[in-house]
């Protein structure tokens, strides 16, 4: 185990990776030898050279096609959007090519290719780059989507991803990227898809959250234990696979649920999960579901406003009160 | 249009049964896509249907000189031709058309996602300009695993059009990559002729704007395109870089269902201009041509034809035999394992 930060830990599970495996290529728009927008694949170039380590032209339909196009051929493209702001051009190339080729062709074409980069809102960036935009991706059949909380599984949950035989939606947060935390320095180490972690243990109420989220989460479980209600931190890991079986589980134990996301609060992934809650679980609940999320508009710019529009852990707690009182 | 500056091959070029093969490819590809316009009107095959006559000679004059499945192919929705050239059986593509499990998709595809990677042919797209960001990676990984190999992208000319094609053609210029781009140039992106969707139709200048070599090829002559594209595969081999073939062609049907009637495609272009490319028939071309140098009798004519008939009814008698895709693979190959 090392200290290390969440763009360190990343760092290290692509140099790994590639070590282990040469199909496996980074490329993307700045990632060489600019050393990457947010240093996240700062020294590869000079390890892998040139060939591995792809800079692109300011292209996100090229950049997405050509991952797609060389993963189905039998590469491990791990390809950078700047941020996933700019991704949004390329959804013909992600959502029409890379997620449904493999249906389309019966299963007789794989596509593993990692389309990564940062999410997430919060640095005054305003409308054009402020974005989450998981529910989009979760909401496609054909793509796997992962949104780490924390340095370990920043890193244990991209080796998984670089090793799926399948398109996986790579969600950092940008606003974790200097976060710290202890990792495996184990190259065998990875974190599987689909296996929900419990973050904090509690009775009384769940608060389920991903990416920033959970840390959130968190920091408002501390408050409402001030107030003697024991809070459970579920962090989901990944929304497709989505384990349903760790979030009932703790549903059954706590009877009260908050759901939380960064996104836009209108068809969000939060909303999916609570429709799957009561799917399953409903005759365990005791009141319903909180909902916490970002305001329905686009970014703004001032502070004051950026900050109204964004959900944080007194948020959370209002929301489990709520679901307490 | 750029006159054509390809001369047709003199007949040291090829050879007898070289010749035949293409003509019997291109009588094959036709004969299929008219059985599947009946057996559509038949409502045995649902979804749009855009059929390849006319066209054949872009196909038979370039997939028969690659070495797949190593080399690879992508192209349009207007893809039977393409699957049929790279080896896929009339009775694969059929039940295909026809959404059984025997399918080369199993089913799921239909008319424009056909594939067949085995035979490396990966795939019709049903999104105009969407197979070219595909073929960067594609020709990517070929030079990355140190092949001498060739991805041959097919596209139409309303794919000039795109934003995405042009972020392609910039990287692959680029990037070096080995990437044969055939425009299948038939003059209409649907219903809307040449000169009205774009200020630039010399696209021979737009690929070089990109950094790549290209020619104008006419592509009614099968042994013209055999021509050309055997140069441009040996440039594109012996350089590693891209090429592109700017294929003057035509196609004699509509764009797709909605206006496969005469009514339909008088919206947008005459009787005459049809008659007059129909009179360019890659067909009446080989035919005419094998026919002066004594290499086909009428005999072995209507030989070919009864032979390809019976490909092609038995390619629907089995396709009509065999069971749809079964419920529960409803919910399969959404993943790979």
């Amino acid at each position: 185990m090392a200290k290390m930060r969440y763009l360190q830990a990343l760092r290290l599970a692509m140099t790994e990776e590639m070590e282990r495996d040469p199909n496996v290529f980074i490329m993307g728009e700045e990632v060489g030898q600019y050393q990457g927008t947010y240093r996240v694949t700062e020294g590869l170039l000079n390890k892998f050279g040139d060939k591995r380590v792809v800079d692109t032209p300011i292209s996100e339909i090229g950049i997405a096609g050509m991952a797609t196009g060389a993963a189905m051929v039998g590469l491990r493209p791990v390809a950078e959007f700047m941020t996933w702001s700019f991704a949004m051009s390329a959804m013909d190339q992600l959502v029409n090519h890379a997620a449904k080729i493999t249906y389309m062709s019966g299963g007789r074409i794989k596509c593993p290719v990692v389309f990564r980069g940062p999410a997430g809102v919060g640095t005054q960036l305003s409308a054009q780059h402020s974005h989450s935009l998981e529910a989009w991706f979760a909401h496609t059949p054909g793509f796997k989507v992962a949104m780490p909380a924390t340095p370990e599984d920043a890193k244990g949950l991209l080796k998984t991803a670089i090793r799926d035989n399948n398109p996986v939606i790579f969600m950092e947060h940008a606003g974790l990227y200097g976060s710290s935390g202890e990792v495996s320095e184990d190259p065998d180490f990875t974190v599987p898809f689909g296996v929900a972690a419990v973050r904090r243990e509690g009775k009384d109420i769940s608060l389920i959250a991903y990416s920033k989220g959970v840390a959130m989460s968190l920091k408002a479980a501390e408050i409402l234990e001030k107030d003697g209600i024991s809070a459970e931190v579920i962090d989901l890991r990944t929304l497709v696979p989505l384990d349903m079986d760790t979030v009932v589980a703790s549903i059954r134990k706590t009877h009260r649920a908050v759901v939380i996301q960064e996104e836009w609060r209108n068809a969000g992934f939060a909303a999916e999960l609570a429709t799957r809650i009561y799917e399953q679980a409903f005759d365990e609940m005791d009141a319903p579901i909180q909902r916490v999320a970002g305001a329905d508009v686009p970014m703004p710019y001032a502070k004051n406003l950026e900050r109204a529009a964004i959900p944080t852990e007194h948020d959370i707690v209002a929301a489990a009160r709520r679901a307490l009182s | 249009m750029a006159d054509t500056i390809v001369k047709p091959p003199t007949e040291e070029d090829i050879s007898r049964a070289e010749m035949l093969d293409l003509y019997r490819l291109m009588l094959r590809i036709r004969r299929f896509e008219e059985s599947v316009y009946r057996k559509f009107h038949e409502a045995k095959i649902g979804g749009y249907l855009h059929r390849y006559d006319g066209q054949e000679a872009l196909v038979a004059g370039i997939i028969p000189q690659l070495q797949l499945p190593h080399d690879k192919v992508l192209c349009t929705y207007r893809d039977h031709a393409h699957a049929i050239a790279c080896g896929t059986t009339a009775r694969e593509v059929m039940a295909e058309l026809m959404g059984r499990a025997t399918g080369c998709a199993l089913g799921k595809g239909g008319s424009m996602h056909l594939i067949d990677p085995d035979r490396g042919f990966l795939g019709g797209d049903g999104i105009v300009g969407g197979p070219i960001p595909v073929s960067v990676g594609v020709g990517f990984a070929l030079k990355y695993t140190g092949t001498n190999n060739v991805c041959v992208c097919y596209f139409g000319d309303g794919a000039m059009n795109q934003g995405g094609v042009h972020e392609s053609l910039n990287m692959v210029g680029l990037f070096k990559l080995p990437v044969l781009y055939i425009l299948e140039n038939n003059r209409y992106a649907m219903g809307t002729a040449l000169g009205r969707s774009t200020g630039q139709p010399d696209f021979i200048l737009k690929a070089n704007a990109h950094g790549i070599a290209g020619e104008v090829v006419d592509g009614m002559n099968v042994l013209t395109m055999r021509e050309a594209a055997n140069r441009a595969l040996a440039h594109i081999r012996e350089t590693g870089e891209a090429y592109f073939l700017d294929v003057e062609c035509y196609r004699f049907v509509g764009h797709g269902i909605g206006d496969d009637n005469v009514g339909g495609q008088k919206l947008y272009r005459t009787d005459e201009e049809v008659e007059e490319w129909r009179r360019r028939d890659p067909l009446i071309q080989i035919i005419r041509d094998l026919k002066e140098r004594g290499y086909i009798s009428e005999e072995q004519i209507e030989a070919i034809e009864a032979e390809i008939k019976v490909e092609v009814e038995d390619s629907i008698v089995f396709a009509e035999a065999s069971p749809e895709p079964p419920l529960d693979s409803l919910y399969e190959h959404v993943f790979s394992e």
